[in-house]
């Protein structure tokens, strides 16, 4: 275990790293600071850059007025119906093909193929199919988190340890108490090992979705904003979009720490 | 050569076992790692068996423990013939076999689990169990805290408490170091002189053989691997295996089955070096 102090003056240099970005940002940018370096205007660098006063302020005004909320709310749905079913048909396909050696043979080349075709350019099929509301970026985010399991699935089934698998056939275990006490739990291992980028991919699924055409969402604050050049706006959502992505990693680290107590980690030694 | 019977009064017999693997790429390539072997274990006999490494010792156990169907003769079970799994037999691996997700009670109730068995009744057993193998204070543990040794235990619980009328143990303290090894051997054998149970303990290792078991069969050397005879161990029990090895029956036993092994044992390690 690290010490206290450390880890205290470890979160003081990201915290200055951070204050520095921000201020090295404001001088560059903000009209008057500097003179210009590269534009031959000096209103030119916050055109394009923004400044990160009003872009904090427009996240203040955001969060004190309220507006944000409703946006926010339908993007964590789609990253979140997404994700579930992602992660669900995932597993679910991921166990069976694994299990039945013909049907994975069938079916190869087309998980290939599909995994191969970025998926992205689904997204105005599925505008088509499910319209603009949320029901399209879901699909978005699916397609996307579906693969990832999947295969994680496919090979932690197949991974097995197959003299634990043997053990528990003599214990007694019938096929389905192997699914369920053995193979399931073995996939999960995988599955939890990728849930950090199906978590991501059901973000970006919702995000891009909401970005080429919606009515709510974050994405849909950040093309209203372009679409007039307030691109101070734009890195508001920027900002905003990541915080919210990290407070998602750090709930997967949470649960992976419950979840998968039996995994050994490095260096573990016991406290007492 | 035979060892006894087609029929008789047996826990475990082998009758007339061969079993010769085809690689699935090239149904030419064969490799037979039995030949014409027939086993008998009586109830209650602690059978041990020896050979060089890669004889096919695990492959007649996988056979009699229904894992593994041999390709010719026929196996039976408390005289009944055997089809798929034995059920009757608890199977001690050489590897880690316990579930690294369950930690060591769960792993230890999950035979009892499988079968249906109320659950305050496994848990009082699993404890009972966990505390008869020196582990009553360990089943919160998940097997990667376990160091080897315990892990055997538990894998000893595991199989144990489903009280299994023929006990298979394939090389199980193979992995451990020599102090950790003659304190599981001892609690084996102490486990076992409670209700005694058929075993058939495959081993590399001549010594933990003589000083556990009340016969020792020689297989020979790998292809093709057969019985090429048995010795009987009257030595009294109950036997401390650490002591055991000093007495002169012990030695004189040792050397007379070494004499007959040792050709095969450098056939089977020449084999190796091909």
């Amino acid at each position: 275990m690290r010490s206290n102090s450390s880890s205290l003056s470890l979160r003081a240099w990201q915290l200055l790293l951070l204050a520095g970005l921000f201020v090295t940002w404001h001088v560059l940018a903000v009209p008057g600071i500097v003179p210009p370096i590269w534009f031959d205007n000096p209103h030119k660098a916050a055109f394009f850059f923004g400044e990160p006063l009003k872009v904090l302020g427009r996240i203040w005004n955001w969060f004190a007025g309220g507006d944000i909320y409703r946006h926010l709310w339908v993007t964590l749905v789609e990253t979140m119906l997404a994700f579930v079913i992602g992660t669900v048909s995932g597993v679910a396909i991921g166990i069976w093909l694994a299990l039945a050696p013909t049907a994975s043979a069938i079916f190869d080349p087309y998980i290939k193929a599909l995994n191969a075709m970025p998926r992205v350019i689904l997204a105005p099929i599925f505008f088509v199919w499910f319209g603009l509301g949320i029901a399209s970026k879901v699909a978005l985010g699916v397609t996307l988190v579906f693969f990832i399991v999947f295969f994680n699935v496919y090979q932690g089934v197949r991974e097995v340890s197959p003299v634990v698998l043997a053990n528990a056939r003599m214990l007694g275990a019938s096929q389905k108490q192997l699914l369920r006490y053995v193979y399931l739990p073995s996939a999960m291992s995988w599955v939890f090992a990728s849930l950090h980028n199906s978590v991501g991919l059901a973000f970006v699924g919702a995000v891009v979705g909401e970005y080429l055409g919606s009515a709510e969402g974050v994405g849909y604050l950040i093309l209203q904003a372009e679409g007039v050049f307030d691109i101070n706006t734009v890195f508001a959502g920027i900002l905003v979009l990541t915080a919210f992505a990290l407070v998602l990693d750090w709930v997967v680290t949470l649960a992976e720490r419950r979840l998968m107590v039996w995994q050994p980690r490095s260096g573990e030694t016991e406290r007492i | 050569m035979t060892l006894a019977p087609a029929s008789g009064n047996f826990a475990l017999a082998l009758d007339n076992i061969t079993c010769t693997f085809v690689s699935r790429d090239d149904r030419s390539q064969r490799y037979t790692a039995l030949r014409d072997t027939t086993l008998g274990v009586a109830p209650g006999e602690f059978v041990a068996v020896v050979g060089p490494t890669g004889c096919g010792k695990s492959t007649l156990l996988n056979i009699a423990a229904g894992l593994l169907e041999p390709s010719a003769g026929s196996v039976s079970v408390l005289g009944e013939p055997l089809a798929g799994l034995n059920t009757r037999a608890g199977y001690l691996f050489q590897t880690e076999a316990l579930m690294p997700w369950r930690n060591a009670l769960e792993n230890v109730t999950a035979g009892l689990e499988f079968r249906g068995v109320d659950r305050q009744e496994y848990l009082a057993k699993a404890d009972e169990w966990l505390r008869r193998v020196g582990l009553g204070d360990f089943g919160d543990r998940y097997p990667h805290q376990l160091s080897g040794g315990m892990r055997k235990r538990v894998s000893l619980a595991q199989t144990l408490i489903l009280n299994p009328q023929i006990l298979l143990m394939d090389e199980p303290f193979s992995a451990l170091d020599v102090q950790t090894r003659q304190l599981m051997e001892n609690e084996l054998l102490e486990l076992w002189s409670a209700d005694r149970k058929s075993v058939v303990f495959i081993t590399h290792d001549l010594e933990e053989a003589i000083a556990l078991s009340d016969r020792v069969v020689v297989l020979s050397a790998g292809p093709e691997a057969h019985p090429l005879g048995e010795y009987r161990i009257e030595l009294p029990r109950p036997r401390d295996v650490a002591e055991v090895r000093l007495t002169p029956r012990f030695l004189e036993l040792h050397a007379e089955i070494w004499h007959a092994m040792k050709a095969e044992v450098l056939k089977g390690y020449a084999q190796q070096l091909q």
